[in-house]
């Protein structure tokens, strides 16, 4: 049994992304919620990252999955009665790197070193959410990925993921949206496209 | 410097000393609540500023925002633009340095000199900030009126202020003379000097009307011990229930021919018929006026007139003339009393004179009585000041002469020959200033304007009238939208020498029982002097 919050492990490291595979099949955390992964150094460098991307496919890249539905009632009859999916599936979900803790410190900006393979991947707690949201200012690395999911949309799921621990979830959003307002100062159109996905 | 965040109001971004500072206001600071003329600090990294708000404007981030308004029916996306996309931008006129320099901390405000750096925080000033820069109430400082939106007390430095020749201009009915009864009352209470009032329309020795048609009390109800009430129309006072001190009189052979010359337009003289004055004066001496008017229409007469080379039209002229004076009641043959020297004799025991005119409010009374009286009584000073110099001992008391309709005696056409123009330009060389009341100051000499040390003026909408106000005052575009956005009542911009730098009060008020109370209190120590004084000349 994998310990509270750990959701899977990575499977292929960058400096400025990593890629998890879930413990669970369909597992994977939410689209913007921040993940963190652990370096064992001297001292522990802790990475936190945004998940922007999640895939569930076969684990042999060659061989794809067959309809097998038609004579079952259900979805879940399907996996019942071929328990084995389970184990020739596999999800994965890919997180930009965001930030970093060492010596005890937060720094929003992408850690020296990148992540091992295998390391254990973390859903982070809430008073961690609370504690990073507390600057905007990684939001500039997500507006400036290049991924394949559009910067608008990840900005906007990643703040509506945060809001959800703070109390008073409008302010949160109206801070949120000055800052985009500033980082997106000439560029009105990408600011409305945002604050159109986050309005309360 | 402890400074509240509640009143940071944004951050510099631009501007220079000549044009003023460029503020953008912060996102938590709405446009909506600022206010032209409105005081602010701007913190420095090594002085703090002292400034005043002179334009507030919108701006937006990317022109884009301006030609496709977001939907700002929607308040979130109301409220994530406001101090981002679009924010507001303040216009400083930065006035003075506060604390910081070791000349600040020991000599209090000085001018500004330069501008505060890129960013600096800008706040709303304090109490303290504006009691620091405008002082507290004291012997020399008087409380003139608060700022807009603060309960701060302005105060002007009275025997700083009569030092020099002061304005005070305004449309009709927006209180000059209101704010001239509140400034003798300080002028009293301070000892700043001594006042002798040509008050034309009998406002300032016992009573006076509001805008509202109230009855006021003015200078002698309040202090009766310190204001003398003269009347050049006893009757008049009579009817009224004014107790008056002196009757003033004038008699025909106490006019000399200067005091003609500035009749020259009211009368509607010639310049053969002035110069023929001069002449007439020199054949008949003291007596020329009643002389004049009483010759016979007589061959004699003109054979006379031949031998001064006038001419029959101009002596027709200047006869008309005379008769509007001579129909002047207070005018007699003979005075039986020196009206001058009353005047000074309760002016050197530093008591205050109001001359009313009572039913005698034409101009040519006015100019004639204000010009005659306060010529002797500039000579007498100024022998007296010559004398206290060459022997070193004290000058006599600063005289301030209040005058009403300032632009007859000061237009640029006499102001050249009047003891007005003179007092004004020599200013206080002999202790004597002008203070001056007007409602159209680009009547009055430019030179004369120059040469005012304060002006305290209300509203004022003519383009002239305010150009001429401010001629010369740094910051002129800027305090031009100040002025002409004050209110109509209660409120003045007041500018030069007394303060350190333009503030626009709400006078403080006047009329209520409490308001006498307040003028009364703070004077009370000043009345005992008084009675001490007068006790010790009784015994000289």
């Amino acid at each position: 049994m994998a310990e509270l919050g750990r959701v899977g492990e990575v499977i292929e490291a960058s400096t400025t992304e990593f890629v998890a595979q879930c413990y669970e099949l369909y597992q994977s955390p939410p689209l913007g919620s921040l993940v963190k992964t652990i370096l064992p150094l001297e001292e522990p460098l802790e990475m936190y990252g945004i998940v922007y991307n999640a895939v569930t496919s076969s684990l042999e890249p060659g061989r794809r999955p067959i309809a097998r539905g038609k004579d079952e009632t259900s979805e879940e009859e399907i996996y019942r009665s071929s328990p084995q999916l389970l184990k020739l599936l596999r999800t994965e979900f890919s997180a930009l790197m965001v930030g970093h803790r060492q010596n005890g410190k937060l720094y929003r900006y992408l850690p020296p070193k990148p992540p091992r393979i295998h390391g254990f991947v973390y859903l982070c707690s809430d008073d961690e959410v609370v504690e990073f949201g507390q600057s905007f200012s990684f939001l500039n690395i997500l507006l400036n990925a290049h991924l394949p999911v559009s910067a608008e949309e990840l900005v906007a799921a990643t703040l509506r993921q945060m809001s959800q621990v703070y109390d008073d979830r409008s302010r949160f959003m109206v801070t949120a949206g000055k800052e985009l307002a500033i980082l997106l100062g000439g560029e009105l159109n990408r600011l409305k496209a945002i604050l159109g996905r986050i309005k309360p | 410097m402890t400074q509240q965040s509640s009143q940071r109001l944004g951050i510099v971004t631009d501007g220079s000393l000549t044009k003023g500072i460029e503020v953008r206001l912060d996102s938590s600071a709405s446009v909506e609540d600022m206010a032209v003329g409105r005081y602010v600090t701007i913190e420095g990294e090594k002085r703090r500023f002292f400034g005043m708000i002179t334009d507030i404007s919108l701006g937006v981030i990317d022109p884009k925002l301006t030609l496709t308004p977001p939907d700002v029916t929607d308040p979130f996306t109301a409220e994530v633009l406001a101090g981002t996309s679009t924010y507001g931008t303040l216009h400083i006129l930065p006035m003075l340095t506060i604390g910081g320099g070791a000349t600040d901390t020991i000599e209090g405000p000085q001018p500004v000199k330069t501008v505060p750096g890129h960013f600096s925080a800008v706040n709303q000033a304090s109490q303290q900030d504006v009691e620091l820069v405008f002082g507290g109430e004291d012997a020399r400082k008087f409380y003139i009126g608060t700022p807009l939106d603060m309960e701060t007390r302005i105060c002007l430095d009275l025997p700083e202020l009569v030092k020099r020749s002061n304005g005070i201009f305004g449309k009709s009915g927006t209180g000059k003379t209101f704010l001239t009864r509140i400034l003798l009352i300080g002028m009293l209470q301070k000892g700043a000097a001594a006042n002798l009032i040509f008050d034309m329309h009998s406002e300032y020795g016992w009573s006076g009307t509001s805008e509202g048609g109230r009855t006021v009390k003015a200078l002698k109800q309040l202090f009766p011990e310190q204001v003398a009430v003269f009347t050049l129309d006893e009757a008049n006072a009579k009817r009224r229930r004014v107790s008056t001190d002196f009757v003033v009189r004038i008699g025909y052979d106490e006019i000399e021919p200067e005091d003609m010359t500035l009749l020259r337009q009211t009368l509607n003289l010639t310049e053969p018929a002035v110069e023929a004055i001069y002449q007439l004066s020199r054949k008949f001496g003291r007596n020329w006026l009643q002389s004049t008017l009483g010759l016979p229409e007589s061959e004699e007469t003109e054979e006379m007139l031949k031998g001064l080379s006038i001419h029959e039209s101009t002596f027709q002229n200047l006869l008309r003339g005379l008769h509007t004076i001579e129909r002047l009641p207070f005018l007699m043959p003979h005075s039986p009393d020196n009206t001058v020297k009353r005047i000074l004799e309760y002016l050197d025991r530093g008591i205050n004179v109001v001359l009313e005119f009572g039913r005698y409010t034409d101009i040519t009374a006015y100019v004639l009585v204000a010009n005659l009286l306060t010529r002797r009584i500039y000579a007498q000073y100024r022998e007296r000041m010559e004398k206290a110099m060459a022997e070193d001992t004290a000058p006599p008391h600063p005289l301030v002469i209040t005058i009403e309709e300032a632009h007859r005696f000061l237009n640029p056409g006499v102001s050249s020959q009047t003891i007005f123009g003179t007092i004004a330009r020599e200013m206080r060389k002999y202790n004597v200033t002008l203070l001056v009341i007007d409602q159209r100051p680009s009547g009055i000499d430019d030179e004369v304007m120059s040469q005012l040390g304060t002006k305290i003026t209300c509203l004022l909408d003519n383009e002239r009238d305010i150009d001429s106000v401010l001629s010369g005052v740094p910051g002129k575009n800027e305090l031009k939208s100040v002025l002409a956005r004050l209110e109509s009542r209660q409120q003045a911009l007041i500018f030069g020498h007394a303060v350190p730098m333009p503030v626009v009060v709400r006078t403080r008020e006047y009329g209520s029982p409490e308001s006498y109370k307040d003028f009364l209190s703070p004077g009370q120590t000043d009345t005992k002097k008084q009675t001490q004084k007068d006790i010790e000349e009784l015994w000289k």
